[in-house]
């Protein structure tokens, strides 16, 4: 972002210190700082991962928005591009991941099968959809979506950053304690069990028994 | 021009075990059906006496309305020449019980797993049979015809709600638990222990050594995966370590398992192209080809002469690139971060857009038909080809050879470190330029030649070490081989129809099984379909290679150090759509 975005428009800064002068708010200084180190947690799961790493190389170069620094650990991680089908057997350790994120975190679903399964929604080993479990920001589709594709569902991350306000955020008001956004692992049992549906589990299985 | 091997004559094991082994008597059926008792002696005797070396595939198929299961294998030499198919038919009451040939063929380890996973047969004698693909604990053998996945709607699409009605009910609508779930009867999840992988750490514990110099050391259990980042995707593997030396392993796979079998089975033939795009990713028109020639051998019909040349040039294209890929990403996960990743990533873009312009889509072509290809390559898009061919890639395959190849540092880290010998590698079934790095020289584009390879001059590339540096410069041998191939064919190739049928949205499939099989450019890559006269395939398996090569992962790692583990890894080219599937 240059000096002109960062400054507010209604005040007229003289032309010979624009370079050095710039009045702005907290958030936007805040936000255009954020939105242009968007860290992406390196974890590919699919095909969409080769595109992603197609985007990340040299003829698409994701590097322009800030976002070339793959974090392997979680822990370094801003967002989590969810590249690619999601299979109950991998979900708990994406859970687990995401968990182990820290706060500003952005959940991105990449391609048909992370946004909704996909074709390959009627698996009996298929997540449909990585928003089941984890709050998604942003939706890409196409299967896989090209990198000129991701490139735009990152472009609306950005603009969804822009839009934040400290004043607003959970994560940012320190009322807060606890991790407001934190995900109940899902326990592999007969089926995919997810704990906070636990009772509406078993109140359908019985209800399965009596029909 | 080379000719094909000569067709050894063809094995008469009726004769040689009477009363045990019968000819297979099924229309469209071929090879042998043997008694499940002597299954062992038989194929023993495959190995030893007729020399099949090779045991490439096991699967099996539910006879559901037949009341039988049956266990499918199929052999090749090494030597090359047709393979032979043999087979274990039992009833179908629970447990069906079948010996396992883990001792004759180690290779057959995995997807012996893999068929007690999905099909639910136990084989006797089979030393850690367990889960593969799913997790312990799950409930049912979803490949059994009587059991159905959550989001069952109909036995065979097209499903009538879509076509011809058209009104489609959400899939979460009609599922009790308004997901994609499926429990037994009056089950509590508050009461469920989940499984904790006991079984897998009790496997690895068997592998465990105890030192001979008397010290008392602690084995560590390392779990690499399944997010990691040279894993290439969602692959796990369990590894127990005696200070820095692996004493153990066992992979975890699954993580990535789409159900492809299962929805295979409800898709007409034709709707499955577009699914094996998504196996290999990185190598969708090669994934279509062993499709392609499967269902055209069941169908018996033959290709058109300018498709056949199309195919070529698009499966040795994706073999450029691909080989490509493997050498960016092994220097990655050596350490050399980035640098020859993005020469690799620069070339691959150019043969995408050649795979673009012809089929519409960069990485999921869908681009063969039964009988041919789906749309011609214009003249500018083959004036593309020819300068990538003739220009562009040999060039910078010098050039990829000179930055790399004598580097001082890479040649001390790969030279003389072990991946795998000859004949381990043909004892587990290993497939693809691993084992000609080892010094078999297998290659079915020239051992058991499909589509128009017999009239190509090119050489099967080979190296005698097997060490890692053999391994890393198979794959630039091979690049060169394929721009032979592709420099042929490019200037062989004729006008004329890109297809020998209709363009027709369901195709006719006689009753029948056929097993087809190519040279991708990770190994044997095979798809095995059962017909019985409907639109739908009664079975459709896929033998990939990433799955059964590493069966040999384990004897490839022990005995090498921790920090060896991601090259060998990354030397088996696993991609893990293949292998989970």
């Amino acid at each position: 972002m240059d000096n002109e975005k960062l400054s507010l428009p209604q005040y007229d800064i003289p032309e010979d210190i624009q370079n050095a002068v710039a009045i702005t708010t907290l958030d936007r200084l805040y936000n255009w700082g954020r939105r242009s180190s968007v860290w992406p947690l390196m974890f590919g799961l699919a095909c969409c991962a080769i595109e992603m790493i197609a985007a990340q190389a040299s003829r698409y170069d994701m590097a322009r928005f800030g976002m070339e620094v793959m974090r392997p650990t979680p822990r370094q991680a801003d967002m989590m591009l969810v590249s690619g089908t999601v299979t109950k057997k991998m979900v708990p350790a994406i859970i687990r991941l995401y968990n182990q994120m820290p706060e500003p975190k952005y959940v991105v679903a990449m391609g048909a099968c992370a946004s909704g399964g996909g074709p390959f929604k009627e698996g009996y080993n298929v997540v449909a959809g990585i928003d089941k479990f984890l709050p998604v920001d942003v939706y890409i589709p196409g299967c896989p979506p090209t990198p000129q594709a991701l490139i735009a569902g990152m472009i609306k991350l950005q603009e969804k950053i822009d839009r934040q306000s400290i004043k607003k955020v959970s994560w940012y008001n320190g009322k807060t304690k606890e991790d407001t956004n934190f995900v109940p692992i899902p326990i592999l049992g007969p089926d995919l069990i997810d704990p906070r549906r636990s009772a509406e589990i078993k109140a359908a299985a019985t209800v399965q028994e009596g029909a | 021009m080379m000719t094909a091997p000569v067709q050894t004559q063809t094995v008469d094991l009726v004769a040689r075990f009477p009363g045990v082994v019968a000819a297979e008597t099924r229309p469209g059926y071929t090879g042998f059906v043997v008694e499940k008792e002597k299954l062992v002696e038989v194929a023993t005797a495959l190995r030893d006496e007729f020399g099949y070396d090779l045991l490439t595939a096991v699967t099996a198929v539910d006879y559901l309305p037949e009341n039988k299961m049956e266990v499918v294998y199929h052999a090749y030499k090494t030597t090359g020449g047709p393979g032979l198919v043999f087979r274990v038919q039992v009833p179908r009451v629970d447990p069906v019980e079948v010996p396992s040939l883990i001792h004759v063929y180690p290779g057959v380890d995995l997807q012996e797993r893999e068929a007690w996973d999905l099909m639910g047969i136990r084989f006797t004698g089979h030393p850690d049979l367990r889960r593969i693909l799913m997790w312990e604990g799950y409930e049912g053998h979803p490949l059994r015809k009587d059991w159905k996945e959550p989001f069952y709607e109909e036995e065979a699409k097209p499903f009538k709600s879509r076509w011809p009605e058209g009104k489609h009910i959400l899939a979460e609508e009609r599922n009790p638990f308004n997901d994609n779930l499926k429990f037994p009867p009056n089950f509590d999840p508050e009461k469920w222990v989940p499984d904790n992988e006991e079984s897998l750490y009790a496997a690895l514990k068997r592998y465990t050594v105890e030192s001979e110099d008397g010290m008392n050391t602690d084995r560590i259990v390392v779990n690499m995966g399944p997010h990691h980042p040279s894993t290439h995707g969602v692959f796990r593997a369990a590894l127990t370590l005696d200070g820095e030396t692996i004493v153990g392993l066992k992979p975890v796979v699954g993580y990535l398992h789409r159900n492809h079998d299962k929805i295979g089975e409800r898709n007409t033939f034709l709707q499955n192209m577009p699914y094996t795009d998504r196996l290999d990713y990185f190598n969708s028109m090669s994934n279509n080809l062993a499709y392609a020639i499967t269902v055209e051998k069941l169908m018996n019909i033959p290709v058109a002469e300018r498709a056949e040349y199309i195919r070529v040039i698009m499966a040795e294209l994706s073999r450029v690139q691909n080989h490509l890929i493997f050498i960016g990403m092994l220097l990655n996960d050596l350490g050399a971060m980035y640098t020859p990743a993005l020469y690799a990533f620069e070339e691959r873009e150019l043969i995408l857009d050649i795979f673009e312009e012809v089929s519409g889509a960069r990485m999921m072509c869908n681009y063969l038909r039964f009988g041919g290809v789906v749309r011609d390559v214009s003249p500018a898009a083959m004036h593309k080809i020819k300068d990538l061919v003739f220009d562009r890639l040999p060039a910078k395959t010098d050039e990829m050879e000179r930055l790399l190849a004598e580097n001082e540092v890479l040649v001390a880290r790969l030279k003389g470190v072990r991946v795998v010998d000859a004949e381990t590698a043909v004892k587990y079934s290993v497939t693809g330029p691993v084992l000609r790095a080892a010094g078999v020289p297998y290659d079915i584009r020239r051992a058991d030649p499909y589509s128009i390879y017999d009239r190509f001059d090119f050489d099967v590339a080979v190296r005698q070490n097997g060490d890692m540096y053999d391994n890393f410069m198979i794959r630039v041998d091979e690049i060169r081989q394929s721009l032979r191939i592709l420099g042929q064919a490019v200037k062989q190739i004729p006008d004329g129809p890109i297809n020998s049928q209709k363009p027709q949205y369901q195709v006719r499939v006689p009753a029948g099984e056929a097993y087809g099989r190519i040279e991708s450019p990770k190994g044997e890559l095979a798809f095995y379909v059962v017909s019985n006269g409907k639109p739908n395939p009664w079975r459709y398996h896929v033998r990939p290679a990433s799955f059964v090569n590493i069966t040999c992962l384990e004897q490839m790692c022990i005995g090498t150090k921790i920090q060896d583990f991601v090259a060998l890894l990354g030397m088996l080219d696993i991609v893990m759509g293949e292998l989970d599937r």
